[in-house]
């Protein structure tokens, strides 16, 4: 019971990344039809930037935890929002008009550079940033108990919000009916005067703006990180993103919070190094049944 | 119309315009003109060149030779989302409308090349009692609407614009009989409220009763030239055009 209660909780938390990170992808393919592989790299870049924001702040003698984390989260989001554009402006849009394949080979070409960058950088060893919130609720008796961390709090708290404000922003601004006139009929989109390269290049700057979030949140919640925890979680999201339906917004926080989930239960009550094996047999079943995704619409082939 | 066309500058002036997809040339050197106020027909069979000739006006695809120049400046290297700002708005082939996207959301969409976004509101009214349908479906995803209604929003879409010259092509396409007629009534009232249209349409007949010049297209060149009425009864257009009533 306590078990179970104390998956939900993980596996909450962690579909709550998965879903702040898949957004990102499904948003990209739903704009220009590619899968952004260097996306889980811009998540891993907002590690580094955390633990930059917090060590320049610390020595500027700022100490309020609250402040820190609001502030690591706007200059985190900031500079990832940046460099997703400048990605897109650099390796994505000169080859707009190519194959499909092209721009698929030029993003993972995007992902080894940022990788080996910080890696060159930032040096190889994991590394941390300090306990910024401790703490937790817990549920039960002296023996038997599940517990909430504040931090786990956190991340479902401003997830949740992250991603009601992205969903108000996509549905009711002009920013966001301009999204969607492109992701529709970029060329009408143009011809009605919408600037189909600047929809785009908001989209990169949501998307990574988003896998900021989680970005931060994440590492204050575990502390350790390195160069690498781009490659697997964003695998991770990448499958969120298609188990929800890709192209799908909703579906993408869907697939995530499912998969997450899924992981989390698997590994408490069965077995967890088999996790990963849970999550992407879950994947593919799912897909065998409903190809397009939970909530993906069937595509259509144009006459 | 020749003294309009002497006192008054065109506000769309065609010259030797070629245009190519890849290798092929489709059009091949048309020249024509629209005053302020005007309604022009450009009419022509299937593959005669008018879908790509106003596709041209939007670099889509770019001209290879000649001049687009509209209110005195000249399109033909000015950016496709940049075209709509300078005063002109599409109702596309085929209407593509936004199907996911609410009858409202469409609209809307259409206003983002607007000179005066203040007076979006009143436009948006202002296309509510000429399409009363578009009202009562406001709501609802614009895919859901029928053929008819669909080209009202695509026209109503490019209304809110509030552009300086309204292109059209082919909004009958597909449509019944009675809606087509609908439609090009529609056009006559939007046009005796100032605006300036140039319509490209396959069916001769209503292009033509509605014009007040026209243009026939055959095979990339401009074959005839005249008042609408005229070209109606001409024998040349009538044999090709009009089933040789």
């Amino acid at each position: 019971m306590y078990v179970l209660g104390q998956q939900l909780v993980n596996g909450l938390v962690l579909g709550a990344t998965y879903g702040l990170i898949a957004v990102g992808y499904t948003m990209v393919y739903g704009i220009i039809g590619m899968i952004n592989f260097a996306h889980g790299d811009v998540y891993m870049l907002s590690a580094y930037l955390t633990a930059i924001a917090l060590a320049v702040l610390s020595y500027w003698g700022l100490h309020s935890p609250w402040l820190l984390i609001v502030i690591s989260l706007l200059f985190a989001m900031a500079l990832t929002s940046l460099i997703g554009v400048v990605i897109e402006r650099l390796a994505y849009r000169p080859l707009r008009k190519a194959n499909r394949l092209a721009p698929l080979i030029s993003a993972i070409g995007v992902s080894l550079i940022l990788q080996n960058y910080v890696q060159l950088s930032q040096g190889a060893r994991n590394q941390g940033v300090p306990t910024l919130i401790d703490g937790a609720f817990r549920f039960g008796n002296e023996q038997h108990f599940f517990q909430v961390t504040y931090n786990q709090l956190l991340i479902v708290v401003v997830a949740f919000f992250s991603m009601l404000g992205l969903n108000l922003l996509v549905s009711y601004t002009a920013l966001g009916r301009a999204c969607r006139a492109t992701q529709q009929d970029r060329e009408m989109a143009q011809i009605l005067g919408i600037p189909a390269d600047r929809v785009i290049a908001a989209v990169f700057a949501m998307g990574a703006a988003m896998a900021a979030v989680a970005g931060v949140l994440i590492t204050l919640n575990y502390g350790s990180f390195d160069f690498s925890i781009g490659f697997v979680t964003g695998i991770k999201a990448f499958t969120a993103a298609v188990l929800g339906g890709i192209g799908s917004l909703p579906g993408a926080m869907l697939g995530g919070i499912l998969l997450g989930l899924a992981e989390s239960l698997f590994s408490g009550f069965v077995n967890s190094d088999y996790k990963d094996v849970f999550a992407f047999a879950l994947l593919v079943s799912i897909l065998i049944f409903r190809p397009s995704g939970l909530l993906g619409k069937p595509v259509v082939e144009k006459v | 119309m020749t003294a309009q066309a002497a006192s008054t500058q065109a506000l769309l002036s065609i010259r030797d315009l070629r245009v190519s997809y890849g290798p092929t040339e489709v059009v091949h050197g048309i020249s024509l003109d629209v005053f302020p106020g005007e309604i022009v027909s450009l009419i022509g069979s299937n593959g005669a060149g008018k879908t790509t000739l106003l596709r041209s006006l939007y670099g889509v695809p770019r001209a290879k030779s000649g001049s687009i120049i509209f209110a005195g400046e000249d399109l033909s290297q000015v950016p496709t989302h940049q075209v709509a700002k300078r005063g002109l708005s599409l109702v596309p082939e085929g209407r593509r409308i936004f199907s996911g996207m609410s009858v409202l959301e469409n609209l809307k969409i259409g206003q983002t090349s607007r000179a005066d976004p203040a007076g979006a509101e009143e436009d948006l009214e202002w296309i509510y009692q000429m399409f009363p349908r578009l009202k009562e479906r406001s709501a609802q995803r614009a895919g859901t609407l029928s053929g008819g209604e669909q080209q009202m929003l695509a026209i109503g879409r490019s209304l809110m614009a509030r552009p300086r010259l309204l292109l059209l092509d082919e909004p009958s396409l597909g449509l019944a009989p009675l809606v087509v007629r609908s439609i090009f009534e529609t056009l006559r009232t939007v046009a005796a409220q100032g605006m300036t249209i140039f319509l490209v349409e396959q069916n001769a007949h209503q292009a033509l009763r509605l014009a007040h010049r026209a243009y026939v297209l055959s095979t990339g060149r401009i074959s005839l030239e005249g008042p609408g009425q005229e070209l109606l009864k001409n024998p040349e257009v009538k044999a090709a055009y009009l089933g040789g009533h």
